[in-house]
């Protein structure tokens, strides 16, 4: 029978999640790592028992650790994340030169068909990946080197490279976004890059319509359709049909088109989930509602879901890597919290549930849909 | 043998408890106590100090006969009382928080 496994990464451990395919009765284990941030954890798709997680904390630095049997036990892998070559610099929030310096691993993306390969987003931004099951990790040094790099500048919550999508259906491209400097691509497996911006305006920039500089906060694939990329900006939630060529806003009737996770039914290519927050400057949901907005158009037209979801008193975010969905015949969505809980709903969005409810503050969610 | 005493979350990453001993060959210093332990449990590297500069991170203090040494040399021998294993060198998380 089906079930699936939930890896929440939060600011103080990791936690695994289990249930059947109904989704009802969940055995919970946790924390693993404790007092450690976990920014990530993701399993690979070509041997779900594989499992790496990015832990690290501002004492020592960072760790990834790696688990053979599904998230029972784990052991230290290399950490090492040197760039190549020298540095350089990027630019600073005051404008000045500033070098780059490594920080932490915000994102780590299994490869789709071995399990010893894996990429990994890391801050200040830069793009590494392993062969070797993370025994070494290599920088993809044409993503920061492609002539852009000196001019990124980082967001509120670092110079991030957070999101990393590979293509099913061509190898060799892969898309990246980093916060604040944009959504990029690679056609040749990582060697050389673009960067794919074309279409989002930012007020903030002195030039709203610049190459870079804009402040993406995640963005969705789904498999069966590759060059179709759904974007939740800063502000606005964007629309790709071009493999990110181009870019079109969809944020329609969205209460506020402010947010950070974006994410689409595993069915329905159409099917897009946001959760709307207030603003840049609050960070909580509009009106104190915890509402997650679907829309069934590809955007534009979106229906907001609160059934089970706190609709008063609720000040909490919704973090860029905290939305995941499975797989099973009936799409379950998930999202946690940064008020420690993790929602799951079983039926696509109609009704929702929290699994748990008082763990640390949610960094990231993701699913595994195990036979 | 130098006697080592790492923070709990060390102590977790290295799975030891309580102090360690390592035996250090040539001079004692920081840098080759550092390097001892390191050696000895790879899952330290790039904890206690940088991998690429062997710079100290922000967050770590080393203490050895009661007093922080974390700002002298790298390279300057450590106190006999430590090199001798009559004392411990202590690695320490700095507290910080509020």
């Amino acid at each position: 029978m089906s079930s699936v496994r939930v890896l929440v990464g939060t600011h103080k451990g990791a936690f695994v999640l289990k249930s059947d395919a109904k989704r009802n009765r969940w055995d919970v284990s946790g924390p693993h790592f404790g007092g450690w941030e976990i920014y990530h954890l993701k399993g690979s798709p070509a041997d779900p028992n594989r499992i790496y997680a990015s832990q690290s904390t501002g004492w020592f630095g960072q760790v990834i650790q790696r688990s053979n049997d599904g998230g029972e036990t784990w052991a230290p892998v290399d950490n090492k994340f040197a760039y190549a070559g020298v540095p350089g610099t990027h630019t600073w929030y005051d404008g000045t030169p500033h070098p780059w310096e490594f920080k932490r691993v915000w994102h780590l993306e299994p490869a789709l068909s071995d399990p010893d390969t894996v990429y990994a987003g890391v801050e200040d931004a830069a793009l590494f990946r392993t062969t070797d099951g993370g025994a070494s990790w290599q920088e993809l040094a044409g993503l920061r080197e492609h002539g852009t790099g000196p001019r990124w500048q980082p967001g509120a919550g670092g110079l991030c490279l957070h999101t990393i999508i590979l293509d099913p259906s061509d190898p060799e491209r892969i898309f990246i976004a980093i916060s604040a400097a944009g959504a990029f691509r690679t056609d040749d497996g990582g060697k050389n890059w673009k960067p794919i911006n074309r279409g989002l305006r930012s007020e903030f920039l002195p030039e709203p319509t610049a190459e870079i500089g804009h402040c993406v906060h995640h963005v969705a694939m789904h498999p069966a359709r590759p060059g179709v990329l759904f974007m939740q900006k800063h502000w606005d939630v964007m629309r790709s049909d071009d493999a990110g060529d181009s870019w079109h806003e969809v944020s329609g009737n969205l209460p506020s088109d402010f947010g950070f996770v974006v994410d689409i039914h595993a069915h329905d290519p159409e099917t897009i989930y946001v959760v709307p927050i207030k603003s840049d400057s609050e960070h909580v949901p509009p009106d104190g509602k915890l509402r997650v907005y679907r829309s069934k158009t590809g955007g534009n037209e979106w229906e907001p879901l609160t059934r089970g979801l706190p609709q008063e008193n609720c000040y909490i975010n919704v973090l860029r890597d905290a939305m995941a969905v499975d797989s099973l015949d009936e799409c379950g969505i998930y999202f946690g919290t940064t008020g420690g809980q993790v929602y799951v709903s079983a039926d696509a969005g109609d009704n929702w549930k929290p699994i748990v409810h008082n763990l640390p503050a949610v960094l990231s969610v993701e699913v595994q849909t195990l036979p | 043998m130098i006697r080592v005493e790492l923070p709990a979350h060390l102590r977790t990453l290295a799975r030891v408890d309580g102090q360690i001993e390592i035996e250090v060959v040539g001079a004692v210093t920081q840098r080759s106590v550092l390097s001892a332990l390191e050696a000895r449990y790879p899952t330290l590297r790039g904890t206690m100090r940088d991998h690429v500069t062997e710079k100290r991170r922000p967050f770590v203090r080393f203490f050895a006969c009661g007093e922080d040494i974390s700002l002298k040399s790298p390279d300057s021998p450590l106190p006999e009382a430590v090199a001798k294993g009559r004392e411990t060198f202590l690695v320490v998380g700095a507290i910080a928080g509020g």
